[in-house]
């Protein structure tokens, strides 16, 4: 769904390009030079560097001692996890070692247990069901409150917290070290400080696109570390498009063999996806797959015969090639094995299926489909074809018991779709009216058309995104409830390995706030001071996210 | 000049190579003649040697690095075994006038051999069209590690920069240790010692350009963009006013003090004898002079002289004053257009800085019409972000466009790639910059002729953008696209 995904187009064709201001994008043009928005002067936050801002949260000025050599992350006696989790024990080895470095034993013998110290910190998992085994789904977040007495509890020695579900406390966890701070003479401190939290919306999503550039899995696993760091909870895949398909089917192995920029090397394997998988679920985020039909499909041609639309001139095949072609059975068999394949392999209950910017010409040229549109009646109206395949394509996934997600053209296009449907919102235009229109219609909904942040500007273009309101369309509370989220898209275009997580962070950590904290929690100025010890500690965890402003962080990037 | 003659043995063998694919050299040398057949290069086999008849030989420290650096390039570890059809040996000549030729001609022979698809009997003759070819780092709004100028100067080498213009300090910070004045940095700086450049980074910094052929000229920016000058050095900034009283802020140095001339005179003197190089920059950008005229002493000072109320006219005393300090140090100085702009006698000026945007060509010609050497900065502000196919912005300069004459176009020496700090540092100065400065290579040292084609400078650059990869830099796509080796790191 980004504006200039160019499906199709040799290099010859490139530079005509170069020029043209994408469309759909009012607003965001591709390399502003002026200034964007003011630069705020920095300071000091009373909510220090959390990030994003918790619901509730009181800092007293009560500070405790934290050290190495003494301090510890437990289960507490109630709770319904313990040693066995290894979702938390891998978690708490993660924060400690975000909290204290690498070295050890910092701070000297003196006693344990002293009155200004925490030595303990005790996690309660509330629910009798821990989740511990479980893959974090678009619930997890939903059913956890934290009653009075559940939130951050001081007592003498330790910080108590609890949740409900584990994904929501390894994100208290998060909270946790983003409270620990150092003092002029580098001890680690925290202070007393009691905090409610809970999310604003269930989906917080991020888009990687690993077929237009292939990224290193490496690289995959960097960024859903860093998005955990910015409690998102859905890394939304956009696997395979047009250019390559790097997804490693065992059903189908001629895809990624044909289909990849390189069958070796430029590859996912069923390895690979697993490990990014429980990779994300150690940090309590779903991995939703993309598998875009019927138009941004080239790359699944050269591995599947006659998947797609031979196109015509006049009445000759011209050799090059459209959309999945809808009105062959062996399109619908493939489909069937292949999301057979893919909801086994991915667990969340949702896939993601496409479905935008499906180009008609190639349909059109085919005598094939002109025939076939005739006898069903579908006249002129290309549409009714869409509807046609989406329709049965969506029986196939709803008969492996997943739920789906479609880019918003699938609804535009008035095609009749199961009322669970998720409609993700991305065209730049208009997006409030699409809202307004998609949740009328009683459908769920994404937003990810002001967060494209594959379009860049000079200056502090982080505020952009900030200041979006994603419930700011007309509607009645109902119609507001059905916004489960949103999504910031890094398309691939412009982005490799090479320039993904400075391009990424911290711009998407606005996003990330708005999508969790209170409506109300808009003060540009709190925001900037607080993001930016934010992004240092990114920096400092060996995330390249890149300055917002000049300056300096106490522990620069030591990568490179 | 003294001509070099360096001779390289090797095994020959013809093999045959899947034809097409460009080999990415960049930027395009003068001239290159292909042959049809195709030769390989074996680690066992080939060797670098300097010829019987050159004047440098074993123990040319600057070409003794380069044959071993180069040759790691040539055969990284994994070089894939190729048939062999037949062996011969054979070697290839090099020849140029100094040492820094060599080292960028040679940087073309490594070019021709990692895809093993170039006859190594080709004649390559190349020279640059502009002996300066420069880029600006700005390690005051961010501080830049040591590792990662170091690195970048590896990369200049690769697309036959010669200059790296540092733009050591400005108004955020001042990052420069000085050893006559250890309070610069101690009080300017973001840090006194995680976040400076001791005297012994600088020489390691400066040695690992002179091994690169690339020359480091220090920017030392005043009168203006030197708040963080202030904090360690009392007295040396002009206090503000507001009415009659001091508004507790300051403005550009003071140019009435002789105390400030002779700080001056000592810092650049350290600062010369550290950088061998026979250019200073002295910035002299963008000079605010609302402070000067709201200090009544400055005021003073003017009436005293006998200036009015033109302010350009104490600028200008300002920077006679520091040429005279430049020239008993015996360095060429260079400044940025405003000098040139605001000064009452322009013509004295060695070297000028075109930056602004605009109609910078209009500048460059008054500036050349004065006789005064130009560096062209105009059109390659790198700093403002952009999808990278804005590459071809870049190389699209046509940077002797201007009207004048021969003797005119001749004083613009060359050009730079700016990128300065606002939103720079570490996390993301690799990918910002390449390979967007090697569109401003290309075009500052390849024949403009040649090298007019925006789509078919693409897919070299492509090419040459996954070499770049190869060798571990971070350079961004300019589309999409793959290479055969992604970069695997953050």
């Amino acid at each position: 769904p980004a504006p200039p995904r160019l499906a199709g187009l040799g290099y010859g064709s490139l530079w005509l390009r170069l020029t043209v201001t994408p469309v759909g994008t009012s607003g965001f043009s591709q390399c502003v030079r002026e200034q964007w928005e003011e630069v705020p002067q920095l300071g000091e936050s009373r909510f220090g560097s959390l990030w994003p801002l918790p619901q509730n949260v009181v800092i007293s000025p009560v500070a405790f001692m934290l050290r190495s050599s003494s301090f510890q992350i437990v289960h507490s006696a109630e709770s319904s996890a313990g040693p066995g989790c290894s979702i938390l024990q891998s978690a708490f080895r993660r924060y400690f070692e975000y909290m204290f470095g690498y070295t050890k034993n910092q701070g000297g013998n003196t006693k344990k247990g002293q009155d200004s110290e925490v030595t303990e910190l005790q996690v309660w998992i509330t629910s009798a069901d821990s989740e511990c085994d479980a893959y974090p789904s678009v619930t997890s977040d939903e059913s956890c409150e934290f009653p009075e007495p559940m939130n951050f509890l001081i007592f003498f020695t330790c910080f108590l917290f609890a949740c409900f579900y584990t994904p929501l406390l390894l994100l208290g966890l998060e909270t946790f070290s983003q409270l620990v701070y150092e003092d002029q003479y580098g001890a680690k401190k925290i202070n007393k400080t009691d905090v409610q939290d809970f999310p604003r919306f269930a989906h917080r999503g991020l888009l990687l696109d690993s077929s237009r550039h292939f990224l290193p899995v490496k690289v995959i696993l960097a960024n859903l570390e860093a998005m955990a760091m910015n409690k998102y909870n859905v890394f939304h895949w956009h696997i395979v498009d047009d250019n390559s398909f790097p997804y490693e089917s065992t059903v189908f192995p001629d895809l990624s063999r044909k289909g990849a920029y390189h069958p070796y090397t430029h590859i996912y394997t069923p390895t690979d996806v697993k490990m990014v998988i429980e990779f994300a679920r150690m940090r309590g985020i779903r991995v939703i797959s993309e598998f875009d039909t019927p138009g941004h499909t080239q790359s699944w041609g050269k591995g599947q015969m006659d998947l797609l639309t031979s196109c015509y001139s006049g009445e000759n095949p011209t050799g090059s090639f459209g959309p999945v072609n809808p009105i062959l059975n062996s399109t619908y068999d493939f489909m069937a094995k292949f999301f057979k394949e893919v909801s086994l392999v991915f667990p969340d209950t949702y896939i993601h299926l496409g479905g935008d910017e499906v180009d008609f010409t190639c349909w059109k040229s085919n005598p094939d489909i002109q025939a076939f549109m005739q006898e069903h009646g579908f006249d002129k109206d290309f549409k009714k074809l869409e509807s046609y395949y989406i329709q049965k394509l969506l029986d196939i996934v709803g008969s492996t018991k997943k739920g789906y997600m479609i880019w918003q053209e699938v609804f535009d296009n008035g095609v009749k779709v199961r009322p669970d449907t998720v409609v993700e919102v991305w065209m730049g235009s208009n997006y409030q009216e699409e809202l307004q229109n998609v949740t009328a219609a009683g459908f769920s909904t994404i937003l990810s058309a002001p967060w494209y942040l594959d379009y860049i500007s000079y200056g502090q273009d982080w505020q952009r995104y900030y200041k979006v309101e994603p419930l700011a369309f007309k509607g009645t509370d109902a119609q507001k409830k059905l916004v489960i989220g949103g999504e910031a898209c890094l398309w691939g275009e412009y982005v490799d390995a090479t320039n993904l997580t400075p391009r990424l962070w911290p711009r998407a950590s606005a996003v990330a706030e708005r999508l969790w904290s209170n409506q109300n929690v808009t003060d540009v100025g709190d925001a900037y001071n607080r993001l930016t010890q934010h992004r240092c500690r990114m920096v400092a965890r060996g995330i390249p996210a890149e300055p917002l402003f000049v300056g300096y962080c106490d522990q620069e990037y030591k990568g490179l | 000049t003294h001509t070099h003659w360096i001779l390289f043995m090797f095994l020959l063998t013809l093999q045959r190579v899947a034809p097409g694919g460009e080999a990415g050299v960049w930027p395009m040398p003068r001239k290159m003649s292909e042959g049809s057949e195709r030769y390989a290069l074996h680690p066992q086999g080939f060797s670098f040697r300097y010829g019987r008849d050159s004047s440098a030989q074993l123990g040319c420290s600057v070409l003794d690095a380069a044959f071993r650096r180069y040759f790691a390039l040539c055969f990284p570890e994994n070089t894939v075994e190729t048939d062999r059809l037949s062996v011969s040996a054979g070697h290839g000549e090099l020849t140029a006038n100094t040492v820094w030729g060599a080292l960028r001609g040679e940087s073309h022979f490594r070019d021709l051999i990692i895809r093993l698809s170039r006859n190594l009997f080709l004649k390559i003759e190349d020279f640059p069209r502009f002996q300066y070819r420069g880029i600006l780092l700005d390690t005051s709004r961010h501080f830049l590690p040591v590792r990662t100028i170091l690195k970048t100067l590896d990369v200049m080498a690769y697309n036959k920069f010669n200059v790296l213009h540092w733009h050591v300090v400005d108004d955020p910070s001042f990052p420069y240790q000085s050893q006559s004045f250890p309070d610069l940095s101690n009080k300017g700086a973001f840090h006194p010692q995680s976040h400076v450049y001791t005297q012994a980074d600088i020489r390691k910094m400066v040695s690992h350009a002179r091994l690169r052929g690339i020359r480091i000229i220090p920017e030392f920016d005043s009168p203006g963009h030197t708040q963080s000058w202030g904090k360690g050095q009392p007295g040396l900034l002009t206090p503000c006013y507001k009415g009659l009283h001091p508004s507790g802020t300051f403005g550009p140095v003071n140019p009435t003090l002789s105390t400030n001339y002779n700080f001056m005179g000592r810092l650049l003197k350290e600062v010369s004898t550290l950088f061998p190089d026979p250019y200073i920059h002295l910035g002299g950008d963008e000079v605010d002079f609302s402070c000067w005229k709201s200090n009544p002493d400055v005021r003073m000072f003017m009436k005293k002289m006998g200036f009015g109320t033109d302010y350009g006219k104490l600028g200008s005393l300002y920077f006679k004053n520091m040429m005279n300090i430049i020239e008993t140090l015996n360095k060429t100085s260079v400044v940025w257009q405003d000098v040139f702009d605001y000064h009452s006698s322009p013509k004295s000026l060695d070297v000028v800085e075109v930056w602004k945007a605009g109609c910078y060509m209009c500048e460059v010609r008054r500036v050349t019409a004065a006789g005064v050497r130009v560096i062209l900065a105009s059109p390659w502000y790198l700093d403002q972000p952009g999808p990278t196919h804005e590459w071809s912005r870049f190389y699209t300069v046509r940077p002797l466009a201007f009207t004048g004459t021969e003797h005119q176009k001749r004083l613009l020496i060359g050009g730079e790639v700016c990128l300065w700090g606002e939103y720079v540092d570490g996390t993301n100065l690799a990918p910002l910059l390449w390979p967007r400065a090697s569109a401003a290579a290309e075009r500052l040292w390849s024949d403009e002729a040649q090298t007019s084609s925006v789509s078919q400078a693409y897919p070299r650059l492509a090419a040459f953008r996954c070499k770049l990869l190869r060798r571990g830099v971070q350079a961004q796509p300019l589309f999409v696209g793959h290479c055969k080796h992604e970069y695997e790191d953050l």
